[in-house]
């Protein structure tokens, strides 16, 4: 309810800024007031409160995705200074530390069609999870008792896994994946770990198997770990690939031998 | 005939466990929300959620505890038979989370782990590490996500719900809503709406939830005829990291695992606080409560750090107290800790950049709940004392099929919610409500026999709307305005409230009003993904709901739960401890639900009993202490209503 006395100064954003799915980019620079604790998401609300650019235009404000600005929702993972970050968990003074006057740069992920602005469609990555059976198959919601045991060890291990905000930052740092092809990534061979794991959610492993060695599966992957380097989660997704590809070869001989 | 449809506006806990269970009972489903149900606010939850379980049951805990600890939190504003039922769901509810797939938190044995939380003396809350939320989120999205790929339920996500159509009876016959990329209008028909979309933190500017969490669902039935109920309830949560742009919440799990509140006993000291010695400390809510030290409700906890800083006993003379999870302070290892709260702890030290196991937190209180919402109906059942199974009249507004559940609905958390049932009350409505829905719509006519005037007659409403604020060329920015609310809203609207200042707020709205139907600007009028457009709609829904807050507490005259009123000539007498300031809670008077109408372009109040029929209300005070002082501040008894 109280924000910290700061003091003000400016910051400038150079924005790359598109009015819609086929029209071409282009930059704009704006000048915003920014404190010791601002982020990139008060930045971005400081230009929609007053959406004039440096040069004194008055345009339309950028349009972005934000929501919990805790870094859990996933929704406002974009470029900053060409990383792929959460906008809202990204302070200003910590990446401007060392070079405090020259300009942010924020442009919108480059793996997932551009809607406006800093908004890309990232419908692919759910589309995805309908394709893995990413769910427990259960009976109904009707009182059944409790659901089968699980050791802390088990519980330490799926946890982690099960924090993924599908924010895509894995995907937009992963070399393989791009807008034209439909390689799955490591948000779903990780997902999928998860629920293989899971003692009912096994009975959908086969199924799951099949996609994840299916055009665009785990034998993609080119294994250039970017995408456990900018995991916002530190999910461990290389172990995670190595688990599935490894759950892979086991199926094929499973399959061979049952044929 | 077509398949009866309902839709679900809102994807959080409580719209997919509404559209999960009226699924499963073969009603098609239309879920919309504002964006992908996965990122919806729920996803912050931290802590846990509360049910009565074995361990407990074994030292004297029940459902029916739960069921008193509960009304007992909320100081007697809930009606009982729906939290009483909600009582007796509650291990039902986890042990189907648990099959499908949350992962709780275990202990050694592999049972699932609990902990303490506040109001209660019992371990009663079951938690997933400290992103609860998130995992029970998950888990019904991924339901829901099974029941889409089956054909039962469609998502619209990325859709605005604008208004709820009526049909000549006044029944809700379906919505309006906007799709935010095309910014398409179009009406949808329905057999039943449910409005779950959540909490209305952003008329206070900074609180707790996530930024989209703005009312407007709510504000939008509202002015469409539908009652709020309790409007002037705002939980202010007494652990928060203050913030310019939301304040980031240290969730009540922090204490419930040891964590400890203090503050210098000499005043301004300026010492790290590492090196300020035990005996030098004053861990006031354990001086005070020394039964339920640091977890009593948070309206209590709330007021006693207001009222130490109010006294100079804040850091450094301001308005932050220190909340101390080092194992100096708490006695546990880093490394248990570490497991239990990573996720807060994570939250903390990326946005402040201090390991808070290391160094103790600076928090203050924040915006965090709202127990009112739209006015819900229910149904008691005289031989339980809880709810009739199924019966249409169960979370139903006083709109015929509407319905509202969750957050958004006012009826489970009276005066003050207890921490860890909110994750609960939402899931038990959705769960709960869903057959009763269906027997409501095979009780009425079809809406595919509606007159398609009626829906053509609400879009072309919601085009007038748009157009008019497409070309509004005045100077009132809508995220400028937006910020003056919150500011009048949260300084004189949260945890202490008085009648000048409660006027003083009442007329900025009246002259925001004013602003907005005269002089607002919209900074962008393109018809694509136009977010400007959407924020200044809600920007007028948040006056309103600011009117119906100020209005419903202006009239209150008693404190009661987290509302807290001071005369106004003694609202400066800092030498009287706070309640000895305040009013008292007044059960011959105030013992009603506050119902707020849209009437004229204006709040309008009346009010109505509360259902107090399974137990009588009691003096609520948690048994609080004047100890004899150990600094200035603990000679006075700070705080708790009577
Ligand atoms: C930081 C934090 C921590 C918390 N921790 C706990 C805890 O540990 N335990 C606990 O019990 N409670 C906790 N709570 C409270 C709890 O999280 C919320 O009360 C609960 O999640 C609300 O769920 P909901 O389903 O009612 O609404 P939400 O999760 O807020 O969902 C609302 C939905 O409605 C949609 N929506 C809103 N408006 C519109 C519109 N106009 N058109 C279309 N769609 C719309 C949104 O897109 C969203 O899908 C916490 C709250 C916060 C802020
Ligand atoms: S795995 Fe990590 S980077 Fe990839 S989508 Fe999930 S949270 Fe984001
Ligand atoms: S706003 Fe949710 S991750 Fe940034």
């Amino acid at each position: 309810m109280i924000a910290p006395a700061d003091i003000k100064k400016t910051v400038k954003l150079n924005i790359l800024r598109q009015d819609t799915p086929d029209t071409h980019p282009y930059w704009q620079q704006f000048e915003v007031p920014c404190t010791p604790s601002s982020n990139v998401t008060s930045l971005l609300r400081s230009i929609s409160a007053n959406p004039v650019t440096a040069e004194g235009a008055q345009v339309a404000p950028p349009a972005y995705e934000a929501s919990c600005l805790e870094e859990v929702c996933g929704s406002c993972t974009m470029l900053i200074n060409g990383k792929v970050r959460q906008a809202c968990s990204t302070l200003v003074r910590k990446i401007q530390s060392g070079h405090p006057d020259e300009p942010i740069t924020i442009e919108p992920l480059t793996k997932f069609p551009v809607i406006r602005d800093l908004v890309v469609d990232r419908s692919r990555m759910f589309e995805n999870l309908k394709r893995i059976k990413a769910w427990i198959p259960i009976d109904s919601s009707y009182n059944l008792g409790p659901g089968p045991k699980i050791t802390p060890e088990e519980q330490q291990t799926m946890y982690p896994l099960s924090r993924c905000m599908t924010c895509g930052s894995c995907l937009e740092a992963c070399p393989q994946f791009t807008r034209d092809n439909n390689f799955l990534g490591a948000q779903i061979f990780s997902i999928a770990r998860y629920y293989n794991m899971h003692p009912n959610g096994k009975t959908e492993k086969d199924a799951r198997m099949e996609v994840l060695m299916g055009e665009g599966g785990i034998t993609d992957c080119g294994n250039a770990q970017n995408c456990v380097k900018v995991c916002p989660k530190e999910i461990p997704l290389t172990e995670s690939i190595g688990i599935i590809g490894r759950a892979a070869t086991v199926y094929s001989i499973k399959k061979f031998f049952s044929k | 005939m077509a398949q009866k449809r309902v839709i679900v506006v809102g994807g959080g806990l409580a719209g997919l466990s509404t559209s999960m269970k009226l699924s499963e009972e073969g009603v098609a489903v239309d879920l919309f929300s504002l964006v992908p149900v996965k990122r919806s606010h729920s996803v912050c939850a931290q802590g846990g959620i509360n049910a009565c379980n074995d361990v407990a049951r074994q030292q004297g805990y029940s459902e029916w505890e739960h069921f008193d600890e509960t009304v007992f939190g909320g100081d007697f504003l809930a009606h009982q038979p729906p939290v009483l039922e909600m009582a007796r769901m509650a291990p039902a509810i986890i042990d189907l989370l648990d099959r499908m797939g949350v992962p709780f938190s275990r202990t050694p044995e592999g049972n699932r782990d609990l902990r303490l939380f506040g109001g209660s003396l019992y371990k009663r809350t079951f938690y997933a590490g400290a992103t609860t939320g998130q995992q029970l989120l998950y888990a019904l999205d991924e339901q829901v996500r099974h029941h889409e790929v089956q054909g039962h339920v469609t998502k619209y996500e990325f859709w605005e719900f604008l208004a709820p159509v009526l049909d000549d009876n006044g029944r809700c016959v379906g919505i309006v809503a906007q799709d935010l990329r095309t910014m398409q209008i179009r009406s949808f028909r329905a057999d039943a709406v449910v409005m779950a979309t959540g909490g209305n933190g952003l008329i206070f500017g900074q609180s707790t939830m996530s930024i989209i969490c703005t009312g407007s669902g709510t504000a939008r039935c509202y002015q469409a005829g539908a009652r709020l109920g309790n409007p002037e309830f705002v939980q202010v949560h007494p652990t928060a990291i203050p913030g310019e742009d939301k304040c980031r919440l240290m969730s009540e799990s922090a204490r419930g695992e040891g964590g400890r509140l203090w503050v210098p006993k000499k005043r301004q000291d300026s010492r790290h606080p590492n090196d300020i010695p035990e005996q030098e400390r004053d861990y006031f809510l354990e001086r005070l409560y020394p039964k339920y030290k640091n977890i009593v409700p948070r309206d209590i906890a709330t007021r006693e750090i207001f009222y130490i800083c109010e006294q100079g006993y804040g850091i450094g003379g301001g308005q932050m107290v220190y909340l101390d999870l080092t194992e100096k302070a708490t006695g546990i290892p880093y490394d248990v800790l570490k497991r239990k709260l990573g996720g807060i702890l994570e939250i903390y030290e990326k946005f402040v950049g201090v390991d808070p196991l290391l160094e103790p937190m600076k928090i203050y209180p924040a915006v965090h709940y709202s127990m009112g919402g739209l006015w819900v109906d229910f149904a008691k059942d005289e031989k339980t004392g809880g709810l009739r199974k199924a019966d249409p009249r169960n979370q139903m507004t006083n709109i015929t099929g509407l319905y509202a559940a969750g957050e958004a609905d006012y009826q489970y958390h009276g005066a003050n919610r207890l921490g860890a049932n909110s994750l609960l009350s939402c899931i038990f409505t959705g769960l709960f409500m869903a057959p009763g829905i269906k027997k409501f719509i095979e009780s009425q006519p079809p809406v595919a026999e509606q007159a398609q005037t009626i829906y053509d007659a609400a879009v072309a409403g919601q085009q007038a709307v748009q157009s008019r604020l497409l070309n509004s060329k005045g100077t009132d920015n809508p995220y400028v305005m937006h910020r003056e609310l919150g500011k009048a809203m949260s300084d004189n609207v949260t945890i202490i409230r008085s009648n000048a200042k409660l006027r003083q707020t009442l007329s900025l709205i009246e002259s925001l009003k004013d602003r907005y139907q005269n002089n607002l600007g919209l900074p962008d009028s393109g018809l694509w993904n136009n977010q400007s457009l959407g924020f200044a709609r809600a920007c007028w829904d948040m006056i309103l709901l600011g009117e119906a807050v100020t209005s419903a507490a202006l009239a209150r005259e008693e404190s009661r739960g987290s509302h807290f009123k001071i005369p106004d000539e003694l609202v400066d007498r800092h030498d009287l401890p706070l309640d000895k300031r305040a009013l008292q809670r007044d059960d011959e008077h105030w013992l009603k639900s506050t119902l707020v109408s849209y009437v004229d372009g204006k709040a309008t109040l009346s009010y109505e009993p509360v259902d107090v029929s399974l137990v009588a209300p009691r003096a609520r005070n948690y048994g609080k202490v004047t100890a004899p002082a150990t600094n200035a501040a603990s000679a006075e008894t700070a705080g708790a209503a009577v």
